[in-house]
């Protein structure tokens, strides 16, 4: 050590002594809530830049209900009307985009391509990162689901009690949560590069299987026996039982379903995590 | 501060003057010993250097002291804490090869993200100033030349006010203006009393910045101390002929550190270049095209951890070699 480094270590020293104690971190909560809000802005801002993923997510809904939802819209279908049934399918399956391509397709890029290891190095408390998908998931869902709902009531003939309204948005929310797991797991196990077709080949099969593009019921008995193993259709289910009004015993299977596959897919995650920590990626 | 008691054989020193510590590390990827029980300490206000070729481990030799690998044996200490604490991540700041970063978002919304995990984040624009990116603070990242970005990556090395700083090849890919200016900026950042561990495969780069050399070839540290001695070592003359000589005769001539065919010719790297040449018109009288040039640093260099590397002799000091 020279002498000039010497001198010019002093404040630094003295900094030392009244923030940091025997490396207990002082982060006060309001903090904490300030870097999950950046981190969430940051994420919905960067997602907002990128036309290929913005265009695909809200305009396909819009565009799959425009065709197929408008022209029968008030002819009667599984206990409510076309126009209706179909803001449950493809709001769905724009939720399943936005949060399965979000994490997917995000954590393989932002992995693969170093990102990720420079947030690990960062004293960035780890979950902000997911928190922060979830939460811009979220966000883009509703702005999908407001447009797509004005659609249905304005174009769709689509009528329901308000409480039914607010009932199929919070599940159709909340179904962001085993797609972002999903995704996650796609996520780690996926190169950067690879990624987005994973995505799309998981995400297009599922969404038909499972009764998204056309009502299951239409679908042939085979795909029907397989539908209630995907997770789509589940969240599906419970959402055409918002838009009738009422609970019915078999959303229970519905939720435990839909947790059962979060779990399996965030342990999936979990391995990927694993295998690719101290390798290459970070 | 921390009582752990650290590796014997180090002089006794009082923690609160190491920034970094690398007791005994080993790491293994697989089959491959990424490093084989490399020790070394950064103090305060040091700045550090890490030299090696491509694949020596200095990036894993990183990737341990931020806390993004554990190591397979040996401690890491940050300030006498694990790299992996959030005590520890708070004081030290990193810049690393980074392939791609999120390129729609704008250079400020990057560094204003990057400053909220810190407790005590420079502002903004002394970030700006310090890391020489005046002026692109609203242009998104993907829009800037390779040298911009370095520098916004540098940028957000910075902003936590950092006292410990890792620097991952920094100027790879940068043109010998941007790398100078680039220099200067590090340069600033350690007269504050800061301790930087930097990793390079640029000799001249370790020379113009760092106080302490450590040469890393094949996961062990081949030879470590002041850029002067290190350039003493491996600095010397490249003797091109034709000869008559075998190799191993060429090789047994004193003062010859390496000598190797080259299209027909030999290349021999030696630190006497007069004493050898004498020698060599005596042992062959045919000796023909012969051409004496002054080895570049990094020539020498890479010429002594190449045979380090193949001889397998990673134990040898580089001093030794060059003798």
């Amino acid at each position: 050590m020279n002498s000039p480094a010497n001198t010019a270590n002093i404040p630094s020293a003295t900094r030392d002594a009244t923030t940091w104690e025997q490396g207990k971190v002082v982060r006060t909560m309001k903090q904490t809530l300030r870097i999950y809000f950046n981190e969430a802005k940051a994420e919905f801002l960067m997602r907002l830049r990128l036309p290929g993923y913005v265009i695909p997510t809200i305009l396909f809904p819009l565009m799959f209900y425009s065709l197929f939802g408008l022209s029968h819209s008030q002819a009667a279908l599984a206990g409510t009307t076309v126009g209706a049934y179909l803001l449950a399918s493809y709001g769905i399956f724009g939720v399943i985009a936005i949060s399965l391509f979000a994490f997917g397709v995000g954590v393989a890029v932002e992995r693969g391509q170093g990102w990720m290891q420079v947030k690990r190095a960062s004293p960035m408390p780890r979950f902000a990162y997911f928190a922060a998908k979830i939460a811009m998931s979220m966000l883009f869902s509703l702005i999908m689901l407001l447009l797509l709902f004005t659609l249905g009531i304005v174009a769709g003939h689509a009528r329901m009690p308000f409480t039914a309204w607010v009932g199929l948005s919070g599940t159709l929310l909340l179904g962001v949560l085993p797609f972002a797991a999903m995704g996650l797991a796609v996520g780690y196990f996926a190169g950067p590069n690879s990624a987005a077709p994973m995505c799309n080949l998981i995400y297009l099969p599922m969404s038909f299987a499972s009764g998204l593009w056309v009502p299951i019921q239409f679908l042939p008995k085979a795909v029907q026996h397989i539908a209630p193993f995907l997770p789509p259709y589940h969240l599906s289910q419970m959402a055409l039982d918002r838009i009738r009004g009422g609970f019915s015993t078999s959303d229970w299977v519905h939720i435990a379903a839909l947790n059962g596959f979060t779990l399996f897919f965030l342990i999936l995650a979990a391995i990927g995590y694993r295998r690719d920590e101290g390798k290459t990626y970070g | 501060m921390t009582t752990q008691s650290y590796v014997a054989g180090y002089p006794q020193q009082t923690p609160a003057k190491v920034a970094a510590e690398f007791c005994g590390v080993s790491k293994r990827y697989g089959p491959v010993l990424a490093l084989n029980n490399v020790s070394f300490r950064i103090h305060r206000g040091e700045m550090v250097s890490l030299l090696g070729a491509n694949g020596a481990g200095k990036t894993t030799a990183v990737k341990l002291l931020l806390g993004l690998a554990a190591p397979n044996q040996g401690t890491i200490r940050i300030f006498g804490e694990n790299p992996r604490s959030p005590g520890a991540k708070m004081r030290v700041g990193a810049m690393l090869q980074v392939g791609k970063v999120p390129e729609t978002l704008k250079v400020r919304e990057h560094i204003e993200l990057f400053s909220c995990y810190y407790p005590n984040p420079l502002p903004l624009p002394t970030i700006v100033e310090k890391a020489g990116i005046d002026g692109l603070e609203n242009r998104p990242f993907g829009e800037l030349s390779g040298g911009q970005k370095q520098r916004v990556l540098f940028a957000l090395a910075i902003c936590g006010d950092p006292d410990l700083l890792f620097l991952d090849e920094p100027t790879v890919g940068l043109d010998v203006d941007s790398r100078r200016t680039f220099w200067r900026e590090i340069r600033a950042f350690v007269e504050c009393g800061r301790s930087v561990l930097l990793t390079t495969h640029y000799l001249e780069e370790a020379d113009a910045l760092a106080d302490q050399i450590l040469v890393l070839n094949c996961g062990t540290i081949v030879a470590e101390g002041t850029p002067a001695k290190i350039k003493a070592s491996v600095a010397g003359k490249t003797i091109r002929c034709s000869t008559l000589l075998s190799l191993d005769q060429l090789r047994a001539i004193a003062g010859v550190s390496s000598v190797r065919a080259q299209k027909g010719q030999v290349e021999i790297l030696t630190s006497r270049a007069e004493i050898v040449l004498r020698e060599l018109l005596a042992l062959d009288a045919t000796l023909a095209d012969i051409e004496v040039v002054s080895t570049g640093l990094e020539e020498a260099f890479l010429e002594i951890t190449r045979r380090e590397g193949a001889g397998n002799q990673n134990e040898t000091k580089m001093e030794e070699v060059a003798l």
